[in-house]
This record gives structure tokens, sequence and C-alpha cells, in this order.
């Protein structure tokens, strides 16, 4: 089972707080790789908040071919962060680690967010299908103010690696997942975090429901539901496909992926919507052991659980800064001065939302509405 | 010169030739007549035969030859009086004494058209191998990285939809204050839409059933919708319903069927504005897995005053329904104007839905359906289904099994992004050998959204002795030796219906436990799990590639 931190803060702080919660967090764990998502960034990403950051690997062969598609679609590369690389024995270096921030082409400068964002997709969607069979091409996101960085290994020593002690790079959001391979041979683009415009999640658990769930987001006739390598980029899909497709409030991403009863929708005041969306959103239903960390384009952060509520997961801090992790003792190592009984372990009907910067932690339960307000 | 055949019956045909010989002992029967006046087909008759007995009466060995006129049951070699197995006499025998055995080297059907009428009868198709769908077993099973559910603790939730269902970027919705709400301004149709149990009881009339095998099972399914919480409905086959089922409010668990005969739809029609519920949805019959192509037929004699009643037809008059719905002449009208108009009748309140059978153009009339928003579902009968009446080279050699059927429609719809919108009901050969969950479950993964019993039950719940070895399989001729399938109220009274509500009732129960035994393992708890394809596999690999599942050795 994966391990998670997301830490959402009022100032920004270094990813190695999320990599040593994972060490805490580490007991029995066979730590085979780690992914880190930042958002709201900080030191030298400060001032180009508004401009595409494309992350990913690239081999030798591979930065060559990514430059030509960049240029011929007038992508104006603005400035490169790369990782200083540290060698760790265990850990086997690719040939090019990379954050790349763009111009947007000439001819999108003055068009819409959701166009530039349409371009972003497409652009890296073909990117990832370039590169794909021989692995030249790797990219994880392409988006303003994300930053994303995954590797196979231990995330300590990724840490040490990609030398983050030493780095300037710093974000308010910042998500990790400690990786437990299971089924699948080790692939970077089935490593969570998972993003896509403005969304991202990552999942503790299995998705038992995979199947059904990946038939329907790939009949949408979006270009960037695919992939697919991880059964659990579907959540981060599903959160996309609800509040951005269909532009529906956070909150009914708990009320598709874990469907109320008949009887209990019924004592909804939005019933007649709920039982609507429950029918014709029901491929999207999830039954495995889940524990979902996501979130949204705003900077809001998110917990939610299973049914049957069959994984970890508590939501902790202070006003200012809050962690929502998967294991408890994670949470003591990042947050070590927080109220200990003032800790949120969402249950089944539950949805912990803590707020863009920080502000407050509020609990949406399915039945009951709004329920604690933490601030 | 008279003939040799006269002499050595050499036109007769042997006991031999028969799929079913009598097994009499004489020495065990006490000659009390139940069998000869059970039997439904007169295939045994008492008899005397002058019998030659060595027999001694002294204390010392004097053998003697006497010649007795003795009684005995005696089977028919009349091919039309043949005996079908069924054992009705075995079970009115007190002694023991009677019983058919299977005979394997029968030539049956080499001589069962006398007079140049083909052999008909009922049942399902006369192959007792296993179906595909018994070749497929449920192999992701969850295990320490997914810990599997447990059926007995955890909640399930084993429900399905009827009725067409709108897409999530097509409903009618609006946020107020941070909430979503049907915006009615906008004058969007919702289509009915019905939370059932995924195993329903199949159309089957009144008619073809005798009133006490009908009356139980409506029992059956009113007492498990309002006492057990278990929503299963019933749809009624064609021929109408009784005018007090059809006024009470327990109309709602019922689908009343159209089809080409329209057999009871004047007094349906006359009823309208007197009921008091709508009924769960209407189903039109375009076809049937048992005998694809060809109609229905109630024979005169099954119409007795309670069908004529409800079907609104004279007394003992032949009642066929045609192959197809003569006043259509295209899928136009035979699916889009008459779902409209039925949709119509009862205000737009009512999914309404059409069966076909089970065959290679069923993705043609799906895709029509997809595009035909008043379509609720699309019920698909494969071969295997089962039938009062048709003839045998129907039901044996026409049709298309329902595994691979089902199957590429549903993945015609993954294709357009649609497979939650139109519901696949699935039929024919469901349970054929007993494995009534397991069916159920693989066809609900190969993509089904509910499946439909039939022969199923009425061998579960009322004792059917009908199997695939051609066992009985008399429902046409009215003489059903259990009173399932007969209008003869010496016969039908034998059919406690209590009873029979009481299996039902019990049947779907357990049903319930077994279904829960298989998605427990695999993960699924809240939802079906449709098209979980990934949950099954076959050992066969050209089922597997057929179906597009995994291969298992």
């Amino acid at each position: 089972m994966c391990r998670l931190i997301a830490i959402t803060s009022n100032e920004y702080f270094s990813p190695m707080e999320n990599i040593l919660a994972l060490e805490t967090m580490k007991e029995g764990h066979d730590g085979s790789g780690m992914g880190l998502v930042l958002k709201n960034l900080g030191g030298e990403f400060e001032e180009l908040k508004t401009c595409p950051i494309l992350s990913g690997i690239c081999s030798k062969e591979g930065i060559h071919i990514l430059d030509d598609y960049m240029n011929k679609l007038g992508f104006k590369l603005k400035y490169t962060w790369t990782p200083k690389i540290k060698p760790v024995k265990e850990v086997s270096r690719r040939d090019y680690y990379f954050a790349r921030v763009y111009d947007y082409p000439d001819e999108y400068r003055n068009k819409s967010f959701d166009d530039k964002e349409d371009i972003l997709l497409r652009t890296r969607v073909t990117l990832r299908k370039i590169g794909e069979d021989d692995e030249s091409i790797i990219v994880f996101s392409f988006y303003p103010d994300i930053l994303t960085l995954k590797e196979v290994g231990d995330p300590l020593q990724l840490g040490e690696f990609f030398n983050l002690d030493k780095s300037p790079l710093k974000a308010k959001i910042i998500f990790a997942q400690g990786r437990q391979n299971t089924n699948y041979a080790i692939n970077l683009y089935a490593c969570h975090p998972f993003f896509i415009q403005g969304y991202g999640s990552m999942t503790n658990g299995e998705n038992t429901a995979f199947v059904p769930i990946r038939e329907f987001l790939m009949g949408r006739g979006f270009a960037g539901y695919i992939g697919y390598n991880s059964d659990s980029e579907v959540f981060t899909h599903i959160l996309h496909y609800i509040c951005k497709q269909l532009r529906h409030p956070l909150i009914y991403y708990k009320d598709i992926i874990t469907p109320l009863k008949e009887s209990e929708v019924q004592t909804r005041p939005d019933s007649e919507a709920v039982r609507l969306l429950k029918i014709s959103l029901r491929p999207l239903c999830i039954d495995g052991p889940n524990c979902v960390i996501g979130f949204t384009p705003d900077g809001t952060c998110f917990m939610v659980q299973d049914a049957k509520k069959l994984r970890p997961g508590v939501v902790g801090g202070i006003k200012g800064k809050y962690g929502l992790v998967s294991e408890e003792c994670g949470l003591d190592s990042v947050i070590t001065q927080r109220d200990k009984s003032q800790d949120i372990f969402p249950m089944k009907y539950d949805m912990v939302i803590v707020e863009p910067d920080a502000k407050e932690v509020k609990v949406w339960n399915q039945l009951q509405g709004w329920t604690i307000t933490t601030n | 010169m008279e003939p040799a055949a006269r002499l050595d019956h050499n036109h007769e045909l042997a006991l031999k030739d028969f799929p079913y010989i009598i097994r009499w002992r004489g020495n065990r029967c006490n000659r009390c007549g139940k069998c000869t006046a059970v039997c439904p087909m007169l295939a045994i008759e008492p008899s005397v035969i002058l019998q030659r007995v060595v027999q001694s009466e002294s204390p010392t060995p004097e053998p003697k030859t006497v010649r007795l006129v003795v009684s005995i049951i005696k089977q028919s070699t009349d091919i039309n009086r043949c005996c079908t197995g069924c054992g009705a006499c075995t079970l009115v025998c007190p002694n023991e004494a009677i019983e058919p055995e299977y005979n394997p080297q029968h030539k049956f059907l080499f001589h069962k058209n006398k007079g140049g009428y083909p052999y008909r009868r009922g049942g399902r198709r006369n192959d007792p191998k296993p179906s595909t769908l018994d070749r497929l077993r449920f192999t992701r099973i969850s295990m320490l990285t997914d810990p599997a559910l447990d059926a007995g603790r955890h909640e399930f939730r084993i429900r399905t939809y009827l009725g067409r269902i709108l897409s999530a970027d097509e409903l009618p919705l609006k946020m107020v204050n941070g909430r979503l709400e049907v915006d009615k301004t906008l004058g969007k149709f919702i289509p009915p839409v019905r939370e059932i149990y995924p195993v329903m009881i199949g159309s089957m009339s009144i008619g073809a059933l005798s009133p006490t095998m009908w009356e139980g099972l409506a029992m059956g399914i009113t007492y498990l919708n309002e006492v057990e919480d278990m929503p299963v409905v019933m749809c009624s086959g064609e021929g109408g319903m009784p005018q007090r089922l059809l006024r009470s409010r327990f109309i709602k668990y019922f689908i009343p069927q159209i089809a080409s005969g329209y057999f009871g739809w004047d007094e349906i029609v006359r009823t309208l504005p007197h009921m008091v519920e709508d009924p769960c949805a209407i189903e039109i019959k375009y076809g049937q897995g048992a005998k694809p192509g060809d109609g229905g037929l109630l024979m005169a004699h099954k119409v007795l005053r309670l069908i004529s009643e409800i079907r609104g037809v004279p007394m003992g008059v032949d009642l066929p329904s045609p192959p197809t719905h003569q006043t259509k002449y295209s899928i136009e009208e035979s699916v889009a104007k008459m779902i409209q108009s039925m949709s119509m009748a009862w205000g737009f309140r009512v999914p309404v839905y059409p069966k076909i059978s089970g065959t290679r153009t069923a993705r043609a009339v799906l895709n029509n359906l997809v595009r035909n928003h008043y379509a609720g579902a699309l019920s698909i009968d494969g071969e295997d289904g089962g039938t009062g009446a048709a003839y045998n080279v129907s039901m044996d050699s026409m049709g298309h099994p329902i595994a691979s059927n089902i199957r590429e429609c549903y993945l015609d719809l993954v294709r357009q992004g649609k497979q939650n919108e139109l519901p696949l009901i699935a039929a024919g050969g469901v349970g054929k050998k007993g494995n009534l969950a397991a069916n159920t479950a693989a066809l609900i993964m190969l993509g089904a959204s509910a499946v439909s019993i039939g022969k199923y039950i009425m061998q579960s719940a009322a004792d059917c002795f009908g199997d695939e070895l051609n066992r009985c399989n008399i429902c046409n001729i009215g003489k059903c030796p259990r009173g399932i399938t007969t209008q003869d109220p010496k016969l039908y009274r034998r059919l406690d219906p209590d009873k029979v509500a009481e299996r039902v009732v019990e049947v779907f129960k357990s049903l319930d436990i077994e279904l829960k035994k298989i998605f427990a393992p695999m993960g699924r708890s809240t939802e079906l799990p449709i098209g979980m394809s990934d949950g099954i596999s076959s050992d066969d690999s050209a089922i597997a590639e057929r179906l597009q599942i995994s291969y298992v050795c």
C-alpha cells in the first residue's frame, strides 16, 4: 500500500518535509518509487506563475526531439530548472530531468485560459506518445505553476539524488507518494500523484472497479483521458470530469465515487440532482479500498475514503499548515505542534476539505452536510 | 400373398428407438393403476399377457410348467404416445415399481413427424453440454493488496436500473448556493428510470402458464418487494393480466408485455384510467430466443374461460402470434413509433423497451435504440431461452448464444461512450445448469445490466421436469404433469400457488447471498460490476478471445 503525504501551507516549504514524512511512514514498505507534485511554486518560479511548466525526463536524443516539437508549435523556452543530480548508488540515473518554463505561442497569447489549457494538454499528450515506446521522452505535466518529479527508488535516497535538501525549490502545496509497487512493472507513468488541467490526486489502495471506470472515461471523447498505467489515475480524471467538464461543485465528487443508497438520497435537500447524478454516473462508483487525496486549481485540498473506509487517512495541523496523510506518524513528523485531538479521520460519508492557503478545515458529510470546521 | 411385414412387425418401431424406456418391475407392482392414469402421453397402459411359469409346490423339487394370465404395464410403441421421461409415474407409484430410463441410442427425431407434422414441443434447446456461461470463472480475487469484502458483514447493494439514462452532460442541473438543483425551466425530458433487482422473471404468459403457476410467481415477487425489500420484477408475457392486478397497487412490480398478437391489450387499455399505480415498465416483444423468427401459438385446448376473458378472445380457438408485428413495415415503425406510443399511453412515466432474439443483427437494433431517447433498454434473449410451444427445429437449430451477443453489444456501446445510457438485459439459458448466481454475475461482467430468467424459475419453484435430454417438454399440449403449463383444472390444481410463491422467495434470497459471495471477493459491493471483464476468465482460449477476456488454464 502506498504512503501518501500532502502538505498545504500559507508559506513556501521544501519537498524534503514530505520526503521525511514518507521516511517516517516507511516501516514495512519497499519504497520502490516516489512522485512529487508541487503547486503554487516559490523560489525561482515565483515570478513565472502564468507561464506553463513542462515537467519530465528525456534521453539525450529525446530532448532534441522535444525541442524541435516545441519550437514547431511556437512555444518559447523562457527558463529551465534542472535538479543538481547527486549520484546515489541505488538510483539509476536517467539523462535529463527538467522543468521548463515556456511562453505561449504568439497566436495563443490573447486566447482564453480554456484554449490555453487545451493546447497545453494536447502538447503533453503528443509528447508522451512520441516518446512512449523508447522512453526517450517522459512528460508528467504541462501547466502553469505545477512542477512534477517522479523516479524509481527509495524516497529519501531520491531526495538526496535530486539534491532537494539544498535546493531552493519550494511550494505552498506539495503532494508526495511513496510508491509500493504491486501489480505492475515499475513505470513512471504509473506513479502518483496524477495531474490533469489543474486537478491532481493520489491514492493508497487498489481500484477494483478500474476497467468499467477506464472504459467510461475513455468514452468521454476527451484527449487527456488516456494512460491508465495505474488503476488510480482514474480518480484524478473522475475529479477533472466532475469539476472541470461538468462544472459541478467539489462536494459532488464524493457523491459520485461513493453513491448513497436511495433511502439516504431521499434525506438530502438536493435529492433530485443527487439521484440523477448517481444514475448517470453509475460507472464511476469506486468500490475498492481507497483513500483519495486531491487538490483543485484554486488550491483546495481534500481527502475522501471509499464507502467501506478500508484504508487509513488522517488530516491535521495548525492554521496555515495542514497535512493530509495516509499514516498518522507521517503527520506527527510534519506538524509536531498541532493539537492531536483535533485530527480528523474521515469515515465513509465524509470529505475533508482544506481551504486554499490552509485557512480552515471543513468536513462535508453526505448525509449531514457541513459538520466540522476548524480554523 | 400377405406381406411379410405384417407377420414380423417390420414397420413398427422397437422400444430401442424411443428416448425413454419404461423399467417396470412386476414383482413390486400392486396393479393400482395410478401410473397409467397419470401418464400425460398415455405412453403406458395396462395389458394382459399369457405367462409361462415354472413352479414347484411340494417339499421336494417337482417343477411344473403352468400358464397364467398376468396383468402388466406395457409401453406403447406409437411414436405419438412415446414416453417423454417425465417420471410422473414414478412419483405416484406407491411401491417404486416403475421408472423411465433414458436411452441414448434412440432415434426419436427420425420418426416424430407422422402425418407430415414436424415435431413441436416446449422447453429449451436440447443441448445438455455446459453453455459458454458455465465455462466462465471469476478469477480476480482480491487478496492482501485490495482486501476482499466480507459478504456476511459488509453492506451490499445489488440493484440495477431499468430505463433510459441521460448522460451526465445532458442533465438539466443548475447550481444554487453551492448545491445542484434540477432546472425545471429548461423543460428537459428526464426519462423514467426504475431501480430494480438485477434478476427479473422473464415473460411467461397467463395461458402459457397455468393460473396457479402464474399466481404463485406473482405472489412470490410481491412478497419479495413488500416484505424482503428486494425489488424483483416480473414480465407478464403476451396475453394480458388479470383485472384485479392491473387495478391494484402491486402492478408496479410487473412489466406488461405487448407482442405481435396484441392479446390482452384491449383490456389493459380499457383499464388504464382506473390504474392506481404505473407498471414497472412495458416490454415490446419482437423476438424470442427459443424460437427466433417464429411466432407464438396458444393452442385451442388451452384457451378456456379465464384465458378468453383476459385476452379478450373467444374460447377454444387457436391464438397465433405472428413472427413479426404485422402492422409495422420498418424498424422506424416497429421500434421508434411503437416505443413512443407505449410511452405516451402512460404519460412518459413508464420505461418502454424492446425484447429481441439473440441475433447477429442485434447491434443494428441496438444502434437504432441508442438514437431513440424513448427506448428504455434492450432485452436480448439467447438461443437457450425456453418456450411453451415451438417447432423443434427452431429450438434446436435457430438462434444465437447470449454470451457473445451481449458482449459485442456492450462493447459497441463502450465504443460510443454510451454503456450506461441504454441498459442491456440478457436472457436465454441463465441458470441452465443450476448455476443461477454464477451465470448472472458472468453476464453482468460481460456487460449486461440485468438478466431475465424463465425456465430456471419453473424448474426451481415448481419442479418442472423439463431438461435438455428432452425430458417431458410437453408444455405445448396442455398436459403438463406438474400443472405448470396447462389450463386443465384437474392438472393445475395439483400445483399449490403458495408453495410456488414460497420457493420463489427462497430462490431469490439464496441467489442474493450467492451473488454477494461472488462480488465480495472481487471487491464490488455498491454498484454492480457491469462490464468488469477483468474479473472473469475462460479455460477455453477461443471463448476468451471472442469475449475479450483472459484465458486461464
